[in-house]
């Protein structure tokens, strides 16, 4: 008896064998080089992620309609987190353990990127985060094509205080109450600060994620912006929240032209619920906008409107950091000739993309891009006008040089293949 | 003889144009400098076509023709010369000169000089206004001649201020006018003017500095007292906004009892309505606009009221005295919801018009109230007063009451309890698709939308007294005075903790709110 379950025992497991033997077989046999999409469907980030699956779904059809990448026809593999941060690690780890995935494009918040950041350690695979984000971080398994703090937050500011800016004289920092806003508000700060703003002159705000009562805060800017100094407002109020903010400053009348609001979160898509003509004037920081005329942009957008099956699909800044990040990735795989993890990741480094809006992409030795910056005006239509740009391409800083524990972080994946190298200590680990 | 006019106007105009640029070509220029020094050039030159052009420059109607860099201006008739009014050719290679907020202030600074003669007392008011926050001096003699002829006292009294905030921004104003100007800026009380008062502190003069400190002081207490009051009218607009939320949860939940968790996207259901109204109005019938949201109510209604009406038919029912599971079914009724109408309109936010009547907002004794916030005030108030004669003297409202009271009774009395269980489910449904009228005004219109209510909602008549419709709307006003009171000390993020701890200490001392039903009805 007890040899034959042995025995029975035996068979199952050389049946299994036999089974997945097969199975991987039948995977070669398809020749596909799977693809990781990681963004919401469902729940509060929706809004602004299940357009950039969107758009890589279009960009994936696309490269296969080319020929695919060495030769092999590309699959996408779309889960959905569902706004939930440790949904985004299970998933992730689902992606790359079952269904052998060979990089992930994915994440907009912050926290989602932390969340996933493990997986992406302990699995060695490759991350492409097209969102803007506060920096602070440079990862051996992530490519950061959004903008980082320098990139953005800085030049956006830059610019108010400037003469074609209004001169601004007084800040006012409005935010959502979570990790990005925290950290590029503490950036500006210390930046304000050396350009010699006093504190009092500086007012920070935060609140909850999905604030829809704005009528007090609205008033205190108000109230703050009447002091006789020109006044702007940078914000870095996210998602939802900021219908209600433009409504309630539309209400309460308060013109770009008194107090000038220019914001980082807030792009085509997010205006495309408003009533944009109270609002022209203010302002947005991005590296790209729907308005550039380029070849590549109107074809672009061509596209995107043909692939939505609408002629009022709009196209966005994080659409374009998912086009830089993708195009660099198949480029790195031709060039690497394989799609295993670690052979990309060292390509990567050097990888050229042409963007939408002129100018080539960079991917630097610490995982940031090169990008042009673009600050526009809300016009009545909810398009941008753009009133100024960068006369060069800014490389992406991984570590801000305003605050006072990453001012000697330098991150080098290249040649110091380190992500938090001390140029003090000389050492590997941060400050 | 002609040549020889032309050889004198020539030889007139010759210093005169090397001197001054051509406003025009300025305007026709790339930079946003030179089209600023086209907008302030072309306001000084006295040209009686200046305020045509740079009205149409703030509207972006304003075209350059590439080809000869003439400016044009659109008009609902057709294009015009800017320079002479003459008709124009259309174009396919025209462009609209832009303009950026720099060029908009000075357009905004031109207007005020130019408009202070116009004959309308608004377009004046607007005028001085703009010239009161420009302080520009050379608006001075046109501020004088218009101060001399004007008759309107509101606007007399606007053009006295901008005169005297351009006397104190001017350098080298006399020590006398500066004392006197500084008692009108004074009058005048608000942020601005403390601003402009605040600005004097470093003047040479200590009889002007003396002065504008006691402005400064007196203006302070002022602003004081109308903060406290402005936080109170905020408080009470956030309670109508919560009391709108609730108010359908305070039948759905307080009089019948059922957690229901899908409450929100009643309220969701309600704007979206809101939205395909609107658009049908759009296309169909744009005459019909202003009138859009009062016949928004009705389909809201109609729609939340149904949708509810089934989910009591197929879910709820069957679940009667289970809460847990109650909780659970509905929790999922509203994901379902969710997800489907964002399967059907998308992720993204719909735009929701708001009416002419509904936007901007109005000074009251220096109070400044938002028209939207003033009429959802007024409608939620209607809508409570609505239910609550709906329930008290109706003959469906009596056998609500005595549905929920004692059920078996009830049904001993010849009332067919389902029917009233459904209908009641309905209304309460029904009302909160009504509050999603009026929130699409304020908030987002998402799937989300209702997400964001639903925990102030169950707050607020958990608070208020579970059962009882007046608790509701005491409750909904205290908690957002409460709030919008704490607001400015202490943040958005901890007022909010504050309230819910508030609450949650208030809910150990009273289990059942403010206004806790009474009798054997309670009991059972």
């Amino acid at each position: 008896m007890k040899a034959w379950k042995t025995w029975s025992s035996a068979a199952a497991l050389a049946a299994g064998f036999t089974l997945s033997a097969l199975a991987t077989g039948a995977a070669r046999a398809d020749d596909t080089i799977k693809v990781g999409i990681l963004h919401s469907l469902s729940g509060t980030m929706a809004i602004s992620e299940t357009t950039l699956k969107d758009a890589m779904l279009m960009l994936i059809a696309e490269q296969n309609a080319k020929g695919g990448v060495l030769g092999k026809k590309l699959e996408p593999v779309v889960v959905d987190p569902a706004s939930n941060w440790p949904l985004f690690a299970e998933k992730a780890r689902e992606l790359i353990a079952k269904d052998k995935v060979s990089a992930v494009f994915g994440c907009w918040t912050s926290v989602s990127r932390k969340s996933v950041l493990p997986v992406f350690k302990e699995l060695d695979n490759i991350l492409f985060y097209p969102v803007q984000y506060e920096g602070e971080e440079s990862e051996r398994n992530v490519f950061y094509t959004g903008a980082a703090p320098n990139q953005q937050a800085i030049p956006a500011v830059d610019y108010l205080m400037s003469e074609d800016g209004g001169g601004a004289k007084r800040w006012v920092l409005e935010g959502t109450d979570y990790v990005y806003p925290r950290t590029t508000n503490k950036i500006l700060e210390a930046y304000l600060k050396s350009k010699g703003v006093p504190a009092e002159d500086i007012m920070i705000n935060y609140t909850p994620f999905g604030f829809s009562d704005w009528q007090t805060e609205v008033s205190k800017i108000k109230a703050f912006g009447s002091a006789g100094k020109k006044t702007a407002v940078v914000s870095t109020i996210n998602g939802d929240a900021n219908v209600p903010f433009y409504k309630e400053l539309g209400n309460q009348g308060i013109k770009a032209t008194d107090i000038p609001v220019v914001a980082f979160s807030v792009g085509e898509e997010e205006l495309a619920g408003i009533d944009a003509k109270p609002l022209t004037g203010h302002l947005a920081a991005w590296n790209y906008f729907e308005s550039i005329k380029t070849p590549e942009n109107e074809e672009f957008i061509k596209k995107w409107q043909a692939y939505k099956k609408n002629p009022k699909a709009v196209t966005n800044d994080p659409m374009e950091a998912s086009y830089i990040g993708f195009n660099m990735w198949v480029k790195a795989v031709e060039k690497a000739g394989t799609t295993d993890p670690d052979k990309v990741i060292a390509a990567l480094p050097g990888i050229e993309q042409k963007n939408l809006t002129g100018g080539t992409a960079t991917m630097l030795p610490n995982h940031h891009i090169t990008k042009p910056v673009f600050i526009g005006e809300i016009e009545g239509n909810g398009q941008f006008d753009v009133v100024w740009k960068t006369d060069k391409l800014i490389p992406g800083e991984a570590w801000s040089k305003q605050l006072d524990g990453s001012k000697d972080l330098e991150a080098d994946w290249v040649k110091l293949n380190c992500g938090n190298f001390n140029t003090k200590t000389k050492k590997c680990g941060g400050a | 003889m002609i040549r020889l006019l032309t050889l004198l106007v020539l030889l007139f105009a010759g210093p005169a144009l090397a001197q001054a640029p051509d406003p025009y070509a300025q305007l026709a220029g790339d930079g946003y400098a030179e089209i600023e020094a086209g907008v302030a050039g072309l306001a000084a030159s006295g040209d009686p076509r200046a305020g045509a052009v740079l009205s149409a420059l703030s509207d972006g109607r304003l075209l350059v023709r590439p080809s000869d860099k003439a400016l044009l201006i659109r008009q609902p008739t057709g294009l015009v010369e800017a320079r002479t009014g003459a008709p124009a050719q259309d174009d396919p290679s025209l462009k609209p000169v832009r303009a950026n907020n720099r060029v908009r202030r000075t357009i905004e600074a031109s207007q005020g000089q130019l408009n202070l003669v116009s004959p309308e007392a608004a377009k004046r008011r607007e005028a001085a206004d703009a010239v009161f926050k420009a302080r520009d001096a050379a608006a001075l003699p046109a501020l004088d001649t218009a101060l001399a002829r004007e008759k309107d006292a509101g606007v007399r009294q606007a053009m006295s201020e901008a005169r005297a905030a351009v006397l104190l921004a001017k350098p080298g104003t006399a020590e006398s006018e500066k004392l006197a100007a500084i008692p009108a800026i004074q009058a005048r009380g608000d942020g601005d003017a403390m601003g402009i008062l605040r600005g004097l502190s470093a003047d040479p003069n200590e009889a002007v500095r003396a002065a504008a400190g006691r402005g400064i002081a007196a203006i302070e207490t002022r602003l004081a007292i109308l903060g406290a009051l402005q936080n109170v009218w905020y408080g009470i607009s956030l309670g109508s906004v919560l009391l709108l939320a609730a108010i359908g949860l305070a039948i759905t939940f307080g009089v019948m009892g059922v957690i229901n968790m899908a409450h929100g996207e009643m309220v969701m259901l309600g704007a979206y309505t809101t939205y395909l109204v609107q658009e049908a109005i759009r296309t169909k019938a744009p005459a019909l606009f202003p009138w859009s949201l009062a016949i928004s109510i009705p389909c809201a209604f109609l729609v939340a009221g149904l949708v509810g009406v089934l989910i009591e038919r197929f879910v709820i029912r069957f679940l009667y005295g289970r809460p847990l599971e109650t909780l659970l079914a509905t929790f999922g009724v509203s994901l379902v919801l969710q997800q489907a109408v964002r399967s059907l309109f998308g992720p993204t936010n719909r735009e929701v018009g708001a009416p002419a009547f509904m936007s901007g907002a109005f000074d009251f004794y220096g109070l400044s109230v938002t028209w939207g916030r003033m009429w959802i005030i007024l409608f939620s108030l209607a809508v409570f007063l609505g239910l609550l004669f709906v329930l008290r003297k109706t003959s469906f409202g009596l056998k609500t009451r005595a549905v929920t009271q004692n059920r078996r009774m009830a049904a001993a009395m010849g009332i067919r309890t389902p029917y009233v269980d459904a209908l009641t489910f309905g209304l309460g449904s029904g009302i909160a698709g009504i509050a999603g009228v009026a929130l699409s005004q304020i908030d987002n219109v998402s799937p989300n939308l209702g997400q964001g209510y639903i925990i102030d909602s169950f707050l607020v008549v958990v608070f208020g007294g579970v059962g009882n419709l007046w608790g509701t709307l005491v409750a909904a006003l205290t908690l957002g005075v409460v709030n919008k009171l704490a607001e400015p000390y202490v943040g958005a993020v901890l007022a909010k903790i504050g309230l819910l701890i508030f609450i949650i200490l208030f809910i150990q001392k009273r289990p059942r709110g403010l206004f806790a039903l009474k009798g054997r009805a309670v009991e059972s």
